[in-house]
């Protein structure tokens, strides 16, 4: 819980975890459809104007800033084998 | 013969589906609509050990909730049309996701066969997948394949007749909990009794639906009464809560059974990261972008002309030979003034046509096109659309048709509105051989630069109109913005080939059909009444083009000119097609030479008329399509009017500035 904080400010190659979504329900639902739900490792790779360029689970995703916002994520230790 | 077995191809976007599908159908494709790109279904046959399998192609979805158009497309037809066995086509390398869609298969009763696509990746990179582990804890079928080298297609085939046999449509069922089971029960008992229901649909996947709040389910339901009881259940719980806990509840059930499928089932490293950074650069990625559309103009350009002049010298050679064989006058000028000058001038672009479509196929297919999307998301954005409006709207590139049809991947009523309405300024393909004859002749070796800027304007004008209608017609924000990026791949010739083949198919059918009837009336026109010169002023259409001639003669546009574009609603093709049969002079070096010696046709006029076509009124097949996509016809005469109208203004201020400039 120490490091909480939005996707939106995780730098670029940051691998993260997924802790929250904090999105009405349609978003979340859709979210989730996706393969952005709670615990997924997720790791911004770039951004352009104002999307975010992220990689989850090895698919890539073009996320709106706005969206990305809503997305609470925590750093998770690189090369870390536990992850699931 | 044995009685047909239908099978329906369903799975997530970017998996390959199109490619197993095309794999398993061969040629044999009854192409109902635009292919290519899944928009609408895509029906094959495939004979298979005296089997008739007919293969329905599905529109790629995460899941099987009423998200998008294109979902319940998918969703309505297996529910609808109970086909006898479903392939879902999964990624082997993303399973987990993909198993996401299967959950909601299966709970659905479906027949359903897993296709493991792109099976070679996922050995390459060490993972195994226990296919008999698979196939026995969700009792389906499993098959490994790798679609773009045919390898386990025989299987799937196989597969596929194998389940039709033992049919045994068991509805998979996913345990939710105590209390959601409590929900789902209590909504099974008030439904249980609708007759439709009792009919059609499985009772508990329907609970499940209203549980999560599914208001397309609700519509199913056919009792009045039972609709109140269900909505007064609905109103007293608190849904949302059901939803999450559900969806979790299947990330769970797929989750435990990850492991027992999927030894060292690994994130990818993925090779597309470098490229990724270079593209979707914030500084480079549009002017990749604009010198990868300049390309392909200029290709489209340099690469037909060869051919182009090979039809044209046939043309040319077929009308001399009808100028010296048939006697009775009025027969050599239909065939002579008529079909040949109007048909010829129109399948002389027919290379132009296929090069284009097959360099959009290579985008598509590539990958790069989910990427375009990424970089004019912010520019989208600020003209009030996401990102993802792009996509229709580079394919209308191709043909406004299908491209409007593209729109229902948009999940918001209001973005997918505004997008339809935009999507005719792109400029399709019909409208190409006008730019070609005019600019060709006019232009000569700025032709292409000439084409490249009408694409610009007609962006431009398609962006500046999005924001307009944002702010007047349809208030509020674009939806917020998500899409996956398929990794990039190497593009399967063959399928790009096919994609331009089936694109240009429809070229040929439409100057087959609607072009050739076009064109005749308008020689008909052209020819009488008796004794008046041939397409003079004197003639029926000289009449005509009189009559509406004062409508564009601010713009310097004569009665020809009028006439074109007044046919050019049938088909924008027709503008060059009748300019050739009015000038009698065919198509290509012929028409050119005419239209230059004509003193009433200026550059800046030409410039005018290209404009004009770039933008009035799209063809009568994209107003259809415009008002069965929106069911409105208040928005279809919205979309026609204002298009002409901005037509019109653009064209003018274009005909002024150049007759300044040149």
């Amino acid at each position: 819980m120490t490091s909480r904080m939005p996707l939106t400010m995780s730098p670029p190659g940051q691998t993260c975890r997924i802790c929250d979504v904090c999105a009405g329900r349609g978003l979340k639902r859709r979210l989730v459809e996706l393969g952005l739900t709670h615990n997924s490792i997720i790791q911004p790779i770039g951004c352009s104007r104002g999307c975010l360029l992220v990689s989850v689970n090895g698919t890539r995703f073009a996320l709106g800033r706005g969206m990305a916002t809503k997305i609470m994520v925590e750093p998770v230790c690189e090369g870390g084998a536990q992850i699931g | 013969m044995a009685e047909k077995i239908k099978v329906a191809v369903a799975g997530n976007p970017n998996v390959g589906k199109t490619t197993i599908f095309n794999a398993l159908t061969g040629s044999r494709q009854k192409v109902g609509n635009w292919p290519g790109v899944t928009v609408e279904k895509k029906v094959g046959t495939k004979n298979h050990n005296g089997h008739v399998l007919e293969i329905i192609d599905l529109p790629g979805t995460y899941s099987l909730t009423a998200y998008s158009a294109d979902e319940v497309v998918a969703r309505d037809y297996i529910l609808e049309e109970k086909p006898d066995v479903v392939v879902q086509v999964l990624d082997s390398t993303n399973l987990e996701r993909n198993l996401y869609l299967t959950t909601q298969l299966l709970e659905m009763g479906t027949n359903l066969i897993l296709a493991l696509n792109m099976s070679d990746r996922a050995e390459r990179r060490g993972d195994f997948i226990d296919i008999q582990r698979l196939e026995s804890l969700l009792g389906v079928s499993a098959i490994k394949t790798v679609a773009g080298e045919g390898k386990g297609i025989d299987a799937l085939l196989d597969s596929i007749v194998a389940k039709k046999e033992q049919n045994i449509p068991l509805p998979h069922e996913i345990g939710y909990g105590g209390m959601v089971e409590e929900k789902i029960y209590a909504l099974e008992e008030i439904i249980k009794d609708d007759p439709e229901v009792f009919k059609h649909y499985p009772p508990r996947w329907i609970a499940l639906k209203l549980l999560e709040g599914d208001e397309d389910v609700i519509k199913k339901l056919s009792s009045e009464s039972i609709k109140g009881k269900v909505q007064d259940f609905l109103s007293a719980i608190d849904n949302e809560e059901y939803e999450v806990e559900m969806a979790d509840k299947r990330y769970q059930f797929i989750s435990t059974l990850m492991p027992q499928v999927c030894t060292t089932c690994a994130e990818e490293v993925s090779p597309s990261d470098m490229v990724d950074k270079v593209v979707t650069n914030k500084y480079l990625g549009i002017p990749i972008f604009l010198i990868l559309m300049w390309g392909m103009f200029e290709l489209t350009f340099a690469f037909a002309t060869p051919f182009m002049e090979l039809i044209d010298m046939f043309f040319g050679w077929l009308a001399a030979a009808v100028a010296s064989n048939i006697e009775t006058a009025w027969l050599a000028s239909l065939l002579g003034d008529g079909i040949i000058a109007g048909v010829g001038s129109v399948l002389l672009f027919v290379p132009n046509i296929f090069i284009l479509f097959f360099v959009i196929a290579l985008f598509e297919s590539s990958g790069y096109m989910a990427r375009a999307a990424f970089i004019m998301d912010k520019l989208m954005y600020t003209m009030g659309l996401q990102g993802k409006s792009f996509i229709p709207m580079l394919m209308g590139f191709g043909c406004s048709v299908p491209a409007i049809m593209a729109t229902r991947t948009l999940e918001d009523e209001k973005d997918r509105l505004i997008t339809m309405m935009v999507t005719p300024f792109m400029s399709c393909g019909a409208r190409l051989p006008v730019y070609i004859l005019l600019a060709g002749t006019f232009f000569g070796r700025q032709a292409g630069s000439v084409i490249f800027g009408l694409y610009v304007l007609g962006i431009l004008v398609a962006i500046v109109s999005a924001k307009l209608f944002r702010i007047f017609l349809a208030r509020g924000k674009p939806s917020p913005f998500i899409m996956e990026l398929p990794p990039y791949t190497k593009p399967l010739l063959k399928d790009s080939l096919r994609h331009m083949w089936n694109e240009g198919y429809l070229y040929l059918r439409k100057v087959g059909t609607v072009i050739i009837t076009g064109v005749v009336l308008i020689w008909m026109l052209a020819y009488f009444p008796q004794g008046a010169e041939y397409g003079s002023a004197g003639s029926l259409i000289g009449s005509l083009g009189k009559l509406i001639e004062p409508l564009v003669a601010p713009l310097g546009f004569d009665w020809k000119i009028a006439v074109a574009l007044v046919f050019g609603f049938v088909a924008k093709e027709i503008v060059v097609g009748s300019l050739g049969t009015l000038y009698g002079t065919g198509g290509g070096e012929a028409l050119s030479s005419a239209l230059m010696s004509d003193p009433g046709f200026t550059p800046a006029i030409a410039l005018g008329l290209m404009v004009f076509t770039l933008l009035y009124v799209p063809c009568i097949g994209a107003v259809a399509v415009i008002k069965k996509e929106t069911g409105s016809w208040k928005w279809m005469f919205f979309q026609a009017a204002y298009s002409t109208a901005v037509a019109w203004v653009l064209a003018l201020v274009t005909v002024l500035v150049a007759n300044l400039v040149l």
